[in-house]
């Protein structure tokens, strides 16, 4: 970073309101050429509200912008672009049925001298861009077959076709394998040396202190703070990014192990995961740790008979059980907390109430007919006082609450359910860290109450703050079990990243 | 009603050159099957009937389906945008009847004019689709299917119970049907140009490109600045534009025209385009695989005939070709995106 | 659920609104519209159409949808007319058509869960397979001569009153799926998995089952409608109810259903079945042929969810007025 450039953009007093949410009250960021900007904040805090400010997407109700200098007010996307900021969506937006060239080019197709799709120098300018990232990608391939991480390379493709002066990645990592991580890495330091300004949008601290130059933390939607990375540490910006001082993240509380209650033994899906085998016993939290597409949500899912297995035997107290769908997995005491809860945890148009009483709603029912509405009422009141599900009332729409708050709503569906396993999958995922230690809190007592847990998550502390044992996954293989006692950072990402050979990590 | 999204696959690279290859393959694949089997149900119905196989009868085939071709050819640019057209039946019935009209009202009108207003009356009819769709935010079916009934009713009370009779139009208008053209009818050479210049359209221009990525994924659509309910609309005009010039072309091929033209198109040319393995999704699909499509149901069509087959059986195969090729489809996505998934495991 | 309550319940009021404009339409174009007589005819002529609507309410509402019903009504009353003609005794002939319907809902259903094809382009291939079967099963002919006490059923009332038969089937019918969809955990399932279903299918629905299952009684009750229409007319013709389905669909989306799943309830799609049945019997008395009468059904189709787009669109300019106005600084 140069220092004695000039900003190339400058948002200041941006605000946004939405109905009655005012997402962005007080939003600011200033980027200068040839720098990594890490954008931090819990959720709802505005981040992605802003980047869709800057990006175009949102016209803000406040605010100024200036791109190199000049005040602009942006109407849509295609203008952003075209001042040459480029933002990079968690949701690839990619055309699917069209080739890696054309979704690089797409709207901008290069025309030769009548005006048709000159498609030869379209491929060949593509395969240009695709030689500077140095990734090995075909641009004739229709972008469906490609991985997450290739369809990102794609998005990178585009940006570098608009000549961005800026380029905005919004949790770039989150589905990527450390491989590929590292190449992202590498293509970021690429893009800073050119004099690109990067906006990383992450909630992953190890990676903003490896690879941004400066900071901004946003809180409740204002601006809260811009400084170089050097100045913080990690309880610094998490200080920030909370406003209060977090002690006990992780409350673990003692339980009492008991016997083996879930036996699976070399668990196959063709494709997906292979010859997974752990036990699981009443009053322990087990954790399952690995990279994002490790398998793990894959074999929750086949545990709870979202999906088949093609190979393998589950026990459940001794007897062999065959679970062909959620509910025989209900049947037999099994409880899956989605890792999606706004499309598989939660019916957003029905009330806390309804989306409490949805698994049990036939056993609800008088007569087995007709729903108990009281009864439903007196139980929805209950569990939401229990796990404190802050809202307007148990009529209240679950759309309208905060993650936290619905990630408790579907929590206390399945406790409903009055569960013997409880799979949770990323149950702490976009909930702010207030709401997050409240989640621990419950499943601790879980615990101790003799509940037998899976813990699947990504959040090395958290895995390691609340199991009781860990198990590793990678690329549909176990690579490691540890005890309490043995876990530790390094051992676990060494498994989760199925390397051989001695690495260290910070 | 469910739509289905898109889901871009998870899954890790291996070699990338072997999967594009699969996939392209797989997506020429319809066209070469469509060839395929055009070429089976030729031979087997040419082995049964010889007379089959005459220039004579190939000609007829590619005479009956020449309308469905032209309507066909709209309905893709509709569909390729993720939504559908239902009442070009009823679009093509209006324009046949107002063109054929205008000569029995107005004797000595010029063809140009009747086409002129056939066209004109296409473009209104699909311009208010559009509209609906667009601006009224009115999910296609729905639109289309109301439009259906309500452009028939609409043909119902301008026709007034009444009928043209080839005795009441002109022979040059006639002729737009029968004249040949260097030993070919110019039904055919319309047909032809029209799927060129669409098929032209739809591949080298960026407005072409465009309508392929707002029904592969409107957002994205959206986000890169594509103005989707314009060109949303003006897929939904030209279907109008191109009925409109069918329905023309409707009157002069039949000659005897009353509001009940062209009843039930809709299902063959949606059966065409289906088969000829436009994804009805949107963001897949061409012109010459619609063409080709209709060129298959008018040979099995044709075939029936010969066959002495009962002509009753034709609504239930079209049914049946609709149901088959979607199946067939699903299989194909199924089967593409499991091999896809174990040539990652190598 | 209270808040869909009180929005459904403003588009109740409009009904009733529609509804009181349709009589008004209705005497206004002859005298007769409001006599006991005619009222009998308006619903006998509705009640097929009535009880069609009420399976694809929940089809819609899970959401789906189900373009063969008035196919598979046609086909059933041609394989009663083929069986009749043939010697098999009605009653079981009525039987086998009910079961054919059963079928005709299965092969909706499978294709639609098993093959996950999308449910518009499934039926709109069986509404053309199912009305070209009943084409090849009875070619353009027709069977006629059924039993006095069949079409009394269909064409007469119950004795002393002039409550035509079908009405009381229909309203037998009316009354279980208004239970079972507004006060069962049947019901309550289908509205989950209208809204989500991915959501529904991890609370433990079996949506495939539960899809199957509407369809099933789609074809069964549209196999039901069929004997009924037969009976009515006497006669089995393979373009029996040609066209029903926009009748149908319009009432179901008139009646405040919203076509994307989730929403809605049998009161108001009760209440727009009478609003279709008296506009198209006030039409009808005025000399109004059937193409000139769709003219009026189908715009209403497209009305029923232009409307509600139209008005949300006002309301959102409205609150950005107020919103503009309240103080937010717009940049000049």
């Amino acid at each position: 970073m140069t220092e004695t450039s000039k900003p190339i953009v400058e948002l200041t007093g941006a605000a946004k309101q939405f109905g009655a949410v005012q997402a962005v009250r007080n939003g600011e960021l200033v980027l200068y050429p040839g720098e990594v900007h890490a954008l931090l904040g819990e959720n709802g805090a505005g981040k992605s509200t802003l980047v869709k400010i800057l990006g175009g997407i949102h016209r803000p109700d406040a605010g100024v912008l200036k791109v190199a200098g000049e005040v602009v007010e942006l109407h849509n996307p295609a203008q952003s672009q075209h001042l040459g900021i480029a933002v990079i969506h968690q949701e690839p937006t990619l055309f699917p049925d069209l080739n890696v060239a054309e979704n690089v080019f797409m709207g901008r197709h290069p025309r030769d001298r009548f005006g048709r799709v000159d498609w030869k120098r379209m491929y060949q300018e593509v395969e240009r861009l695709i030689a500077r990232l140095d990734v090995p990608l075909s641009v004739y391939t229709p972008v469906q077959g490609l991985s997450v991480a290739d369809q990102q390379m794609v998005e990178i493709a585009n940006a570098l076709s608009l000549n961005a002066r800026v380029l905005v990645m919004d949790e770039p990592t989150a589905a990527l394998s450390a491989h590929e991580v590292e190449k992202l890495f590498v293509i970021t330091k690429q893009l800073r040396e050119q004099g690109v300004a990067i906006v990383l949008v992450t909630h992953r601290l190890e990676e903003v202190f490896a690879l941004a130059d400066r900071v901004t933390i946003m809180r409740d939607g204002a601006h809260v703070i811009t400084a170089p990375t050097s100045q913080f540490t990690s309880e610094d910006i998490i200080r920030y990014m909370v406003g209060r001082e977090l002690t006990a993240l992780f409350p673990k509380s003692e339980a009492e192990i008991g016997d083996v209650l879930l036996d699976v033994q070399h668990l196959t899906r063709e494709g997906v995961f292979k010859d997974i085998s752990f036990q699981l016993r009443r009053g322990e939290i087990l954790g399952f740790s690995g990279l994002v597409g490790a398998g793990r949500t894959e074999v929750a899912r086949v545990l709870f008979g979202i999906d088949r297995g093609d190979a393998g035997e589950i026990r459940i107290n001794k007897e062999r059980v065959h679970i062909s769908s959620p509910k025989v997995a209900m049947r037999y005491g099994l409880a899956y907390v989605p890792e999606d809860r706004r499309q598989q945890g939660l019916v957003m148009d029905f009330s806390i109430a309804a989306n409490m009483t949805l698994p049990i709603v036939q056993q609800l029912s008088r007569f087995g007919v007709v729903v108990d509405r009281q009864r439903e009422r007196e139980i929805a009141t209950d569990y939401s006082q229990q796990l404190r599900v802050r809202s307007a009332g148990i009529d209240q729409l679950v759309k309208a609450l905060s993650g936290g708050n619905q990630q408790k709503v579907v929590l206390a569906k399945w406790l409903i359910t009055n569960p013997k396993i409880l799979i949770l999958d990323e149950p702490t995922r976009g909930v702010d860290v207030g709401a997050k230690a409240e989640v621990h809190r419950i499943v601790s007592d879980l615990a101790a109450k003799g509940l037998a847990i899976i813990l699947i998550s990504s959040e090395l502390p958290e895995v390691l703050g609340m199991s009781d044992r860990v198990l590793v996954m990678h690329e549909g293989h176990l690579t490691g079990e540890f005890s309490r006692a043995e876990a530790n950072q390094e051992k676990v990402m060494f498994a989760a990243t199925g390397q051989v050979s001695n690495d260290k990590h910070k | 009603m469910t739509s289905t999204s898109k889901g871009l696959e998870e899954a890790r690279t291996a070699s990338p050159t072997s999967q594009s290859r699969l996939i392209r393959y797989v997506s020429r694949v319809r066209e070469l099957g469509l060839l395929v089997v055009l070429l089976l149900i030729v031979v087997i119905v040419s082995v049964q009937v010889p007379s089959f196989l005459t220039v004579s009868n190939l000609e007829q085939i590619l005479l009956a389906i020449a309308i469905i071709a032209i309507v066909a050819v709209g309905e893709t640019l509709v569909v390729l945008t993720r939504n559908v057209d239902l009442s070009v039946g009823s679009m093509v019935g209006f324009a046949a009847f107002a063109a054929a009209d205008l000569f029995k009202q107005q004797p000595g009108t010029n063809v140009l004019v009747a086409i002129l207003v056939g066209c004109l009356l296409g473009l209104v009819l699909g311009a208010i689709n559009g509209l609906i769709v667009t601006v009224g935010r009115v999910p296609a079916i729905i639109v289309t299917l109301g439009t259906l009934y309500v452009y028939r009713g609409l043909d119902f009370v301008v026709a007034g119970g009444t009928q043209v009779s080839a005795s009441d139009v002109p022979d040059s208008y006639l002729s737009l049907a029968t004249t040949k053209i260097l030993g070919i009818p110019a039904l055919l050479l319309f047909a032809a140009a029209i799927a060129l210049i669409f098929a032209y359209l739809l591949h080298s221009t960026r407005y072409g490109r465009q309508l392929y990525a707002i029904g592969s994924n409107p957002e994205a659509a959206r986000l890169v600045g594509i103005r989707s309910n314009v060109m949303v609309f003006s897929a939904f005009l030209l279907c109008g534009l191109l009925c409109g010039f069918a329905g023309v072309l409707w009157g002069a091929r039949f000659a005897t025209v009353d509001s009940t033209a062209a009843s039930g198109l809709e299902l063959q040319v949606i059966a065409a385009v289906v088969v000829g393995g436009v994804n009805i999704f949107g963001g897949s699909g061409t012109i010459l695989g619609a063409v080709l499509g209709a060129i298959v149901l008018g040979t099995v069509d044709d075939a029936l005939n010969l066959l002495k087959l009962s002509q009753f059986w034709l609504q239930a195969i079209d049914g049946m070709a609709i149901l088959v090729a979607v199946t067939l489809d699903a299989f194909i996505t199924h089967w593409l995106q499991r091999a896809l998934i174990t040539r990652r495991q190598k | 659920m209270k808040q869909l309550r009180t929005l459904l319940s403003s588009w109740d009021a409009l009904l009733v609104v529609l509804l009181l404009l349709a009589i008004i339409l209705g005497t206004t174009l002859s005298p007769y519209f409001l006599t006991p007589f005619n009222v009998a005819s308006l619903t006998k002529d509705l009640m097929e159409k009535a009880i069609m609507a009420l399976p694809m309410t929940l089809i819609i509402i899970a959401g789906e949808i189900d373009l063969s019903v008035a196919s598979t009504l046609g086909l059933a009353s041609v394989v009663l007319g083929v069986t009749w003609n043939a010697g098999v005794p009605l009653w079981l002939g009525m039987v086998l058509v009910l079961i054919i319907g059963v079928a005709a809902g299965a092969l909706n259903g499978l294709l639609v869960t098993r093959l996950g094809l999308p449910s518009l382009v499934v039926t709109l291939g069986t509404l053309a397979l199912y009305r070209g079967l009943a084409y090849v099963v009875l070619k353009d002919q027709a069977v006629s001569n059924f039993p006095a006490a069949f079409t009394n059923f269909g064409f007469g009332s119950v004795p002393g009153t002039l409550i035509p038969w079908p009405f009381v089937v229909f309203l037998i019918l009316a009354l279980v799926f208004l239970g079972v969809l507004q006060w069962s955990w049947l019901g309550r399932q289908i509205y989950a998995v209208g809204n989500s279903k991915e959501a529904a299918r991890f609370a433990g629905i079996r949506v495939a089952n539960l899809k199957l299952g509407l369809f099933m009684l789609s074809g069964l009750l549209a196999a039901l409608a069929g004997i009924i229409f037969t009976a009515r007319f006497s006669s089995a013709r393979p373009d029996n109810a040609l066209g029903f389905e926009l009748d149908v669909i319009t009432i179901v989306l008139l009646g405040g259903v919203n076509i994307f799943g989730g929403r809605g309830t049998l009161i108001g799609v009760i209440l727009s079945l009478f609003v279709i049945g008296a506009v198209r019997n006030a039409l009808g008395l005025a000399n109004i042929s059937g193409d000139i009468q769709n003219i009026v059904v189908g715009s209403l189709l497209i009305f029923s969810v232009l409307g509600p787009n139209v008005a949300q669109s006002i309301r959102e300019v409205l609150t950005h007025r107020r919103l503009a106005v309240g103080g937010v600084t717009k940049k000049e």
